[in-house]
């Protein structure tokens, strides 16, 4: 089949000064080691609970024992192959790095705040903050738009559907 | 004619208000998803599935499988108009429509995308109608032997006819199946892999995870890729479609081709994108004016489209009849049976027959309300596009967290998912397979059950899977598809070798 006769790519070209961070191998190399670890620990986890067999067939551990040295086995190869190449492609540019910060570092916030505050208060911060700072949208749109969707949201979810979610103070104090 | 009969009492229990509003909204809730680039079909229904729980089954899979119709539908507007596939199936639709919506030929590509995806899946659905009942009899003789076997041949195609780095489908496809095992082992009640957590005790939910790997990590991609959105105005009148309408017979041999690669690929787990890809190059290829491809040819928007819809409704074909999802998607879907107190597998069609008749009654009603709909609101739904992305962006975050904590009600969900955004945002960029692990994930404790039940009833004799001719021949054609790759390099070297016996004298 010649599908490499197509080629789509839709990068946006990286300016002049964009230095990467890191290369596409080295965070291959860590990926596979961390799987590597993961395997080795899921393994061990597995054969501590029994892997063998008992008089009613196989063990709980035996099948996840099996794919952990399956996986181990898939990551040392990676592993090989990724040492005896020589690193070629970036993995995420200085830029493109920044701007997967902008959006990652706020939905942890969110995580992490709506703790405290509840689900729905935790998410009106978050779209009026991401749209107020990160996309420069004017700060009344950005309230209002926060305000409308984080109550459409409570509305479709909590009243409509009954679908509970985590709330914090403020629900508390209208009721609910 | 049972089929036509079963049908028809199907499109009774679609038929009354309720069901049918949900439809709608499932199928403008779809296009929406399909329509933003960031949010694809899996994430819309993975995160509008908690919306379900408290329906019914079948009004449950109506909606959900709208939103997947719809999802379907709207990825060719944003490819054709603004040149970004609004999903990765619509990739091939952009090298024809968008030329065409530069020559001023929007409206022209917009009607054959829809119609052409509509064709597609209606092929799919043909054969959904009458091979899904055939199939799930006959698949009814199964035990445990055979149902591993047939486990074992989806996760060993994936292995032998994927297209990225072996290792890292095998990683991929472990990673999912060691996960699916986390918490208590449904056969000897004993905890595995928990190592003391007691949130790790009710296991790694599956839809979490989906939402994490396609929502999370999709936006985290989107912002890199820092989209511009610049597209083209697209109005579609009633002679713009009769016109393209009429052309349509002239390309019978493409969209033939071109259903007939999409249902194949569908259910076997190919999926939607290799058959949009695959079903493009053979137009191509076959054409006799290779060269006006990429220039704007409608043919060239005919082809992908209709094998990707074609492949995207046959993928649920296996899921129905078998319990084996041929598709990201599907096994979504099947996640869903599973949450609405339904057992997947053959035995769906005798328990359940409203259930799977109104589904596939719905198949068809979406898809025609869904080309009706679609052809209808194009302006609305690319105006969307006009929003910025900073404001569309926290409102996905919102709904997969909503999503995520829905389903179990735990805030150990929310960070799994925030986890699983990660993991999914640089599996992807290093190239890991998502649709394996996603597989994996929701069929390991069966695939693992049958295995146990078989070698319980074998008394640990691996001969078992080969103890019938049925159970033997799955067996076999599975480990020719793991090996595939080792197979053919070798029958290329015999032939090579003959070649040169031959020139030998």
């Amino acid at each position: 089949m010649a599908d490499d006769e197509v080629v789509a790519d839709q990068a946006v070209a990286a300016a002049a000064d964009d230095r990467p961070v890191a290369q596409s191998r080295s965070v291959d190399l860590v990926v596979s080691v961390l799987l590597l670890a993961l395997a080795v620990l899921l393994g061990w986890d597995s054969w501590r609970t029994g892997a063998g067999w008992a008089s009613d067939g196989p063990q709980a551990g035996y099948f996840p024992f099996y794919l952990s040295v399956l996986m181990g086995a898939a990551s040392l190869y990676g592993i090989v192959t990724k040492l005896s190449e020589t690193p070629t492609e970036p993995f995420v540019t200085r830029q493109q790095f920044e701007r997967v910060m902008k959006v990652f570092v706020p939905t942890l916030l969110y995580c992490l705040l709506m703790q405290y505050l509840g689900l729905y208060v935790a998410s009106f911060f978050l779209i009026a903050g991401f749209m107020w700072w990160v996309g420069r949208i004017a700060p009344w749109k950005s309230l209002l738009t926060a305000f409308v969707f984080t109550a459409v949201m409570f509305c479709t979810f909590e009243i409509a559907f009954n679908v509970i979610m985590p709330k914090g103070p403020l629900e508390a104090a209208f009721g609910f | 004619m049972e089929a036509f009969e079963l049908l028809f009492q199907g499109f009774q229990v679609l038929l009354n208000a309720k069901t049918l509003g949900l439809m709608m909204v499932g199928l403008v809730l779809g296009i929406f998803v399909g329509v933003l680039p960031g949010l694809g079909g899996p994430n819309g229904v993975a995160i509008l599935l908690p919306l379900t729980f408290t329906m019914d089954p079948t009004t449950a899979i109506v909606m959900l499988s709208c939103i997947y119709w719809g999802a379907l539908f709207g990825g060719a507007i944003t490819s054709i108009l603004f040149n970004i596939p609004g999903e990765a199936w619509s990739v091939a639709t952009t090298f024809d429509g968008y030329p065409m919506a530069q020559q001023g030929r929007a409206a022209e590509a917009l009607t054959a995308a829809f119609t052409s995806s509509f064709i597609g899946s209606l092929t799919a659905v043909l054969l959904i109608t009458f091979l899904a009942p055939r199939i799930a009899d006959f698949a009814l003789r199964f035990g445990p032997p055979e149902f591993f076997a047939v486990y074992f041949l989806t996760f060993c195609s994936f292995v032998g006819l994927g297209k990225e780095e072996r290792h890292k489908i095998v990683i991929s496809m472990a990673l999912g199946l060691l996960l699916a095992g986390v918490g208590m082992d449904t056969v000897s009640g004993q905890l595995r892999m928990t190592f003391g957590s007691s949130e790790l005790l009710r296991g790694i939910n599956f839809l979490v995870a989906v939402i994490g790997l396609f929502g999370i990590s999709e936006i985290l991609l989107t912002m890199e890729e820092r989209l511009a959105l610049r597209g083209h105005i697209a109005r579609i009148s009633l002679r713009v479609v009769l016109q393209t309408w009429k052309s349509l017979p002239r390309y019978w041999l493409t969209l033939l081709r071109s259903s007939a690669i999409g249902c194949w690929l569908g259910v076997t787990p190919g999926g939607a994108i290799a058959a949009s890809f695959m079903g493009y190059n053979v137009a191509k290829r076959l054409s006799k004016d290779k060269d006006s491809f990429g220039k704007g040819r409608i043919e060239g928007v005919f082809a992908p489209e209709t094998a990707a819809h074609a492949a995207g409704t046959s993928a649920l074909l296996p899921m129905l009849a078998l319990g084996i999802p041929g598709s990201g998607t599907a096994a979504i879907l099947l996640g869903g049976l599973m949450v609405w107190g339904l057992n997947p597998g053959p035995l769906l069609f005798v328990e359940h027959k409203s259930f799977v008749w109104g589904t596939i009654a719905s198949m068809y009603l979406g898809n025609v309300v869904g080309l009706v709909l679609v052809l209808s609101t194009v302006p609305i739904f690319a105006s969307v596009l006009r929003v910025p992305f900073a404001a569309i962006a926290p409102m996905i975050v919102v709904s997969c967290a909503i999503g995520a904590y829905a389903i179990q009600n735990a805030m150990f969900d929310i960070w799994l998912m925030l986890i699983f955004g990660v993991v999914g945002y640089v599996f992807k960029k290093l190239g890991y397979p998502l649709a394996p692990l996603t597989l994996a994930l929701v069929l390991g404790n069966r695939a693992e059950d049958a295995f146990r039940l078989a070698m319980i009833g074998a008394e640990g004799d691996l001969r078992v899977f080969w103890s019938n001719p049925l159970v033997g021949s799955i067996t076999t054609l599975a480990l020719v598809l793991l090996f595939w790759p080792v197979i053919s390099s070798l029958m290329d070297r015999l032939r090579g070798l003959g070649g040169q016996w031959r020139e030998l004298p």
